[in-house]
């Protein structure tokens, strides 16, 4: 583990007094020449300097944005900077830097919009005091500031809760992030991902015949725990389900073991699905850079496998921010979906899937499977403050707190203002699960990390429970930074794997055991 | 940013990965390695060897498990889980040991 000054964990949150400056030098690696290509993104003389033009396009940009985006112009002028978000941010109570506070770190745009776009900021900009009513100049200091600090942002939303007006620091974010890009400043992580998706089909570049030896794997993992054949199909012309699911499930721990879990949920209800290697991935990184036609581009691709494949419904896989765009956008980016089963949600969560079918009880469960752990549950927070699992208002919390207790005899939640809707982001959502930001990740994991060490405390939880591919990759990082192990983060499938006795399931074993008996 | 090794230097990334993945030699990954105070063993070269087979094949870094089961499956069963692997490149078997194999880092939520 690399040295970064780790910040105390507490009994009872507390609010750090200010250190001004203290992550201004935190940014991520700006995208080459090579990466902004291929984005159709244009870029400087060198990486990270800024085109001809800038700031010409900059304010092109950001009032095309305000006029195509109304809630950008509203979030922009109705501020009253009351100060009720200052102390929500994850990033200000982990670094105590005061430009993460949402209000400061949303006025670093919000300044140069009063500047160009009221008359207030053009008359006194005039007069060389543009401070005087909040307006700044933009300069190119002015544009660095921007990049680290939108940076520092995970697109939350936990901020917007506590807004008296609703104002979504994600989509000021998202729109500063997406002018920035525009003038050569696009982010390394994310644009080096996203023309993966098309060349192969998936974040990490995982071809066809990687993952159809990868998924051959797991299937002989399962038959060698269970003594069933589990299939995991990729391409299967004429299945019912196509399972979207972020490819960390693929490649990384514990996101393998939740994928297992699907595969067991789907075989033991007896319906036939498949995984596209086209649309291995539910992911979609353009929502991360705001940029809606990489959003769209990416969607895309699922409706065209969903075509070709001739499937009937699509399944998401336990990812958050993938969620967020397929519950609200995805009809949008890439409907009609008039071709689907009109009587399943279009998209579903895998998570409703398992629901249903430990509601009409054709599972087979033993709970006991996961004695040895206590669980707590983790809310991801494009989930809980951004769409919804199941039917009713606030289903998204219940429902997979209810899988996790119909498999596990053990678990309690964290503190109420953590969990929910007022959920603390992993610390590494929103495009900055990047090494080159650990130590922005590390920090900003604090409100999460202290919450579970105190529910580990007193209720003796174990382990912690999570239903999205970032979180899970973040705190399998930061978990032994805070005095914790990586495997402590568990997928939520996972307990259902574990608990799950499938048809045939120990037949053999048993009836070696008695072989042996009656010898 | 670059690093030399066997009298030579070869251009990296910002993130300490070979720049041109055709021009890896052993002598780059002991580089890397003792840069970050991780001197390999013939533990680790196990490892790298076979990152660098499955590279050649499938053109991508092997998943966990399946570098796990191989691993496993080679060295005995006591060391085919990422806590082996956790203890060989304490910085992820993913990351740390693919950037000495001259593999080409994961990428995505990973």
């Amino acid at each position: 583990m690399a040295d970064y000054e780790i910040p105390e964990t507490h009994e009872f949150p507390i609010i750090p007094s200010i250190m001004e400056g203290a992550m201004a030098h935190s940014a991520p690696f700006v995208a080459s020449e090579e990466f902004q290509t291929a984005m159709g993104f244009p870029s400087g003389a060198e990486t990270g300097q800024l085109i001809d033009g800038w700031k010409e396009k900059f304010l092109e940009l950001l009032e095309e944005k305000l006029g195509k985006y109304r809630s950008l112009q509203v979030f922009m002028d109705t501020c009253v900077k009351c100060g009720a978000c200052t102390d929500k941010c994850h990033y200000f109570i982990g670094t105590a830097d005061p430009k993460n506070m949402p209000v400061a770190r949303q006025d670093l745009i919000r300044k140069i919009y009063r500047r160009y776009f009221t008359f207030a900021g053009k008359f006194f900009g005039k007069l060389g005091i543009p401070g005087f009513v909040g307006a700044a100049e933009l300069t190119e200091e002015a544009v660095r500031e921007m990049y680290s600090y939108y940076h520092q942002c995970s697109e939350c939303r936990r901020c917007a809760v506590f807004c008296p007006f609703g104002i979504d620091t994600a989509e000021v974010t998202m729109a500063a992030r997406d002018i920035l890009s525009m003038i050569g400043m696009g982010q390394k992580y994310s644009n080096q991902i996203i023309p993966k998706i098309h060349k192969i089909g998936n974040n990490l570049g995982l071809p066809e015949a990687a993952l159809a030896d990868t998924l051959e794997g797991l299937e002989e993992e399962i038959e060698d725990e269970t003594g069933v054949k589990v299939r995991l199909p990729l391409d299967e012309k004429g299945a019912d389900i196509l399972l979207v699911t972020p490819s960390a499930d693929f490649f990384a721990e514990p996101h393998v073991d939740g994928l297992m879990g699907y595969a067991k949920v789907f075989h033991a209800a007896g319906v036939s699905w498949t995984i596209s290697s086209l649309a291995s991935e539910a992911a979609n990184f353009g929502l991360f850079i705001g940029n809606y036609e990489a959003m769209r581009n990416i969607s895309l691709r699922i409706r065209d496998e969903a075509k070709r494949l001739g499937v009937k419904r699509i399944i998401f896989g336990e990812c958050g921010h993938a969620w967020r765009v397929a519950y609200n956008h995805l009809n949008t980016l890439a409907g009609p979906w008039d071709f689907l089963d009109q009587n399943y949600p279009i998209p579903q969560h895998i998570l409703e899937f398992t629901k249903d079918c430990l509601d009409r009880d054709i599972l087979n469960i033993d709970k006991s499977e996961n004695d040895h752990m206590t669980l707590t549950f983790h809310d991801s927070c494009n989930i809980a403050r951004a769409s919804r699992i199941g039917e009713e208002p606030g289903s998204q919390f219940t429902t997979p707190r209810e899988v996790i207790k119909a498999v596990c005899n053990n678990f309690h939640d964290m503190p109420i203002e953590t969990i929910h809707d007022q959920t603390f982001c992993c610390g590494g959502g929103g495009g900055l699960l990047t090494d080159d930001l650990m130590e922005l990740r590390i920090k900003g994991a604090l409100p999460r990390m202290e919450a579970l060490k105190n529910t580990v405390a007193e209720k003796g939880v174990t382990h912690m429970a999570a239903i999205c591919a970032i979180c899970k990759s973040q705190f399998t990082k930061v978990l032994p930074y805070y005095g914790m192990t990586m495997d402590q983060i568990v997928s939520v499938h996972q307990l259902v794997s574990s608990a799950i006795i499938l048809e045939g399931q120990g037949e053999e074993a048993e009836e070696s055991d008695d072989a042996e008996e009656s010898a | 940013m670059a690093i030399e090794a066997n009298g030579k230097t070869f251009e990296t990334d910002e993130e300490g990965y070979l720049a041109n993945l055709n021009e890896w030699e052993p002598e780059v990954a002991t580089a890397m390695a003792l840069a970050e105070d991780c001197p390999l063993t013939d533990e680790h070269w196990d490892i790298i060897n076979f990152l660098r087979e499955y590279y050649e094949e499938y053109q991508i870094a092997p998943a966990v498990r399946v570098l796990t089961k191989a691993v496993g499956k080679k060295l005995g069963k006591d060391k085919g889980n990422s806590k082996y692997l956790y203890e060989l490149f304490p910085y992820g078997p993913g990351k740390q040991a693919c950037k000495y194999a001259g593999l080409p880092k994961p990428t995505g939520c990973v």
